[in-house]
């Protein structure tokens, strides 16, 4: 058999040269990193000064102007209710959600807001998180341009491995509104992973310890030859650095009310003192002690903070980065003792504590060659690489969470366990439980807990036209289909009848169709054409292969046709490239149908061809048995 | 002529031609094509027993994903992806089933008309192995050191290497019967074990 990898086509098309490489992109709570990779060398791509990181902060002027980063983050002190930060937490997060995130949040929240999603209030402007998202990669994409000096339209973007269906939507939406088609979403730890494995061809079973400024992950992989096989996943997408900020923060704000008296927070005060927890906390990596000053309305207040403290006070997070350690290696089936290396990635491990409890966990020292800020963005960019010019490496990632749907009682019955590799498809029968009832209501949710409330609703749909049976008589078939991006899509059909309907899981905290078509047209001039032109371009993939087929039957059966025949086929090829190159689609697909038409004869005529060669070739009771079967 | 008599053979999608139904991709254009309706065993190229040799598994399944996994194709057109999804999908399929012993037994069972119920919880008449899971349960559960808990997990692990050993022996002997019995026997000790890896957690992390 013939295994043809690229097929001739797929070489780059002319206008390919003005194309820019795809890059990674890692979308960070606190900082966001992009990188490129050339025939397997990755570069980050830094500023003018030589920092790869990007603060994912953004800063709203009154008359519109959009800046993200460093230039940004100094605003947060002037301007606080004109910047966002920590943007992230929110991906795909109901109004609902924020209860448990009260009090950790540094933006205001516009309430009036109606609708599932959160939507914030800055500059006197409603936005979403997604916007907001999609402001810091526009940012990167400019970068990444800039470095290249072309245009790029293609990311491989990473998340947390614990996000949930939301929060990887919406992280997909935000890149689609910044101009950014994703190749794919590749899991924070796995990205880490082949940025290490490839650089260190390590083989064997190793961990990642994932802890960002927002989200924590810990997966445990096989490593093997190319292969990047994820065992276990697990982790809390509301865990992080922010939160020892805050703690060191409120303590900070607890010492200046004793010094000036009990007042009411002020936002800028807030804004600065988790400023100064931030300084702190990174000082405090490297000397034992500090003292920093928060000053607000020239009212200065000083805070000493010794190593110890910062630690007691830290303690309670990096023990629950313990625990679900634990948890993963034990879903992963193994034993501490069989992992071979412990992977560090994030700004928050850095910290002298963590270092020493992920050694306590894990039983040896975690190694740390690679810049634990960037190492997810460089492996980000070796997969954009693979994606885009092929490789040998393989990923094989799992869902990082349970998927069900609730049952009578409110419990939730599994469909997908958590940690199954993806891409899967698993289906589960339902019946009815009232006679003649004809539709029924499918609420698809996402996590670990028996009840249906204690988990994440991701969607709800009725699936109509059950015909009038008994009650328990209609079977409907209920699948789940992960991609391997983990996104999934629920199917439903009744078995009798046939009844069908599919979702695209949009959650109940994401955006719209209608939605994202305003923020569209609203936030890029060019949105329109960017969209026609993607558009047209899948069709132009579409249509070359299409001539790409013909041309290999023809190479191998020309002989079943008459010089007029052959004349119309060489045509109507010779009319999609012309089309292909007036670059418009209706056109093109007209030119693909005719085509289509034109050997249509040529076609049955190979596949007669081809029936009696496999009849002529089989044994007389292989033929019996082909006759027999199906 | 009678086109679906003729099982072997069907139009690729893309160029329209013959193509083996088994063909991974077209041997004329080089399109990838559906999974199909394949057996686990064949999907991955293994022989149809009990007794595989996982490292060949293993590889067989990498092998395949290197080629068809949706990675390959992400600046192909939307109907190879689709397909290469199927395609990745099945592999993950067979190979979850066919990696796992008790998972394995009971496909191959079913496979050879003899299907056994591994989720009915009723269905454990046997009064033998109701007593002994009885006892090994309640020793689990007065176990407080992790040395008791690895004893326990030990004996356990051993009585799983055996009943999968009478097993592998069951299915050679053609004897089916025998080896839905002991499907059902291996999947108490499977529990059992699983039980005895999360108690271990527990315990080792007590101060």
């Amino acid at each position: 058999m013939l295994f043809q990898l690229h097929e001739p086509g797929e070489t780059p098309a002319p206008h390919e040269s003005e194309r820019g490489h795809a890059v990674g992109i890692d979308l960070g709570t606190t900082n966001s990193v992009v990188a490129v990779s050339r025939d397997g060398e990755t570069e980050v791509l830094r500023d003018a000064e030589g920092k790869g990181l990007i603060p994912s902060v953004v800063y709203y002027a009154d008359d519109g102007a959009v800046t993200v980063g460093q230039d940004a983050r100094r605003m947060l002190l002037e301007q606080p209710d004109h910047v966002v930060s920590s943007i992230k937490r929110l991906m795909g997060r109901g109004v609902e959600d924020l209860k448990t995130l009260a009090g950790t949040l540094p933006f205001k929240l516009d309430v009036a807001a109606d609708g599932g999603m959160v939507r914030l209030a800055v500059a006197g402007r409603t936005l979403t998180p997604v916007e907001v998202s999609a402001d810091i990669l526009r940012a990167l994409r400019a970068r990444a341009e800039k470095a290249q000096g072309k245009a790029v339209d293609r990311a491989v973007v990473t998340v947390p491995a614990y996000f949930d269906d939301g929060a990887r939507l919406a992280t997909k939406d935000a890149a689609r509104l910044a101009g950014l088609e994703v190749l794919r979403l590749v899991n924070e730890p796995t990205a880490a992973a082949l940025a290490y494995g490839l650089d260190n061809s390590s083989e064997g079973l190793y961990a990642v310890f994932d802890l960002g400024g927002g989200t924590f992950d810990v997966s445990i992989l096989r490593m093997e030859k190319g292969v990047f096989q994820v065992k276990a996943t697990g982790g809390d997408a509301a865990l992080g650095g922010d939160d020892i900020d805050h703690a060191i923060a409120e303590h900070f704000l607890a010492e200046r009310a004793v010094e000036h008296g009990e007042v009411s927070i002020t936002e800028g005060e807030a804004k600065q003192a988790l400023a100064a927890a931030r300084v702190a906390k990174e000082c405090l990596s490297h000397s034992e002690t500090g003292t920093w000053v928060i000053e607000v309305d020239g009212i200065p207040s000083r805070h000493s903070l010794t190593r110890a403290r910062l630690e007691e006070m830290a303690a309670p997070w990096v023990d629950r980065t313990a625990a679900i350690c634990h948890a993963v290696i034990e879903d992963a089936g193994i034993d501490v003792s069989e992992i071979q290396g412990v992977v560090l990635v994030g700004g928050s491990t850095r910290m002298p504590l963590v270092r020493r409890k992920v050694t306590e966990i894990f039983g040896r020292e975690p190694l740390s060659n690679i810049n634990p800020d960037e190492v997810v963005a460089v492996g980000a960019a070796l997969q954009a690489e693979a994606l885009t010019a092929g490789s040998d490496t393989l990923l094989l990632d799992v869902t990082p969470l349970s998927l069900g749907i609730e049952t009578m009682g409110n419990i939730v019955e599994k469909v997908i366990p958590r940690n199954t590799p993806i891409p899967v498809a698993m289906a589960q029968e339902f019946t009815t439980y009232q006679d003649g009832q004809t539709a029924m209501s499918i609420h698809v949710v996402q996590g670990e807990r028996e009840m249906v409330d204690q988990n994440r609703s991701l969607a709800r749909f009725v699936l109509r036209g059950i015909p009038n049976m008994a009650a328990g008589a209609a079977r409907i078939r209920v699948t789940f289909t992960v991609d391997a991006d983990g996104l999934l899509t629920v199917t439903a059909s009744e078995a009798t009848t046939g009844v069908e309907q599919q979702v695209a899981v949009k959650p109940s905290y994401g955006l719209t169709d209608d939605e994202m078509a305003t923020m569209l047209r609203d936030s890029l001039v060019h949105a329109k054409d960017d969209m026609t032109n993607r558009l047209f371009a899948e069709t132009v993939v579409e249509a070359r292969r299409s001539v790409l087929a013909v041309q290999a039957a023809l190479k191998v059966d020309s002989d079943l046709l008459s010089d007029d025949e052959r004349k119309d086929i060489d045509g109507a090829m010779a009319q999609v490239d012309r089309m292909i190159a007036s670059n418009d689609r209706d056109s093109v697909t007209a030119a693909m149908e005719s085509l289509e038409a034109a050997t249509k004869v040529f076609a049955e005529r190979r596949m007669d061809r081809g029936i009696r060669a496999a009849l002529a070739g089989m044994t007389v009771e292989k033929l019996d048995d082909a006759l027999g079967g199906d | 002529m009678n086109v679906s008599a003729v099982a072997a053979v069907i139009p690729c999608w893309s160029c329209k031609g013959p193509v083996a139904t088994r063909a991974l991709f077209c041997s004329v254009c080089g399109a990838v094509q559906g999974p199909g309706t394949i057996d686990h065993y064949t999907r991955l190229g293994m022989a149809a027993t009990f007794d595989i040799d996982l490292d060949v598994l293993q590889r067989q399944y990498f092998g395949f994903q290197r080629r068809l996994h949706p990675d390959r194709f992400a600046a192909k057109s939307a109907k190879e992806k689709a397909l290469s999804q199927s395609q990745a999908t099945a592999l993950n399929e067979a190979y979850e089933t066919l990696k796992d012993p008790l998972k394995r037994a009971a496909y191959l069972l079913k496979l050879w008309g003899h299907p056994v119920d591994l989720t009915a919880c009723g269905t454990i008449n046997d009064r033998e192995l109701l007593m002994e899971q009885m006892e090994k349960r309640e020793a689990l559960s007065e176990a407080t050191t992790p040395e008791q808990v690895a004893k326990l997990a030990m004996e356990n692990e051993s009585e799983v290497i055996a009943c999968q050993c009478h097993i592998s022996a069951a299915f050679n002997a053609g004897n089916l019967e025998e080896a839905g019995h002991l499907a059902i026997r291996l999947k108490y000790l499977v529990k059992l074990a699983d039980e005895a890896r999360s108690k271990k957690t527990r315990v080792t992390r007590l101060p």
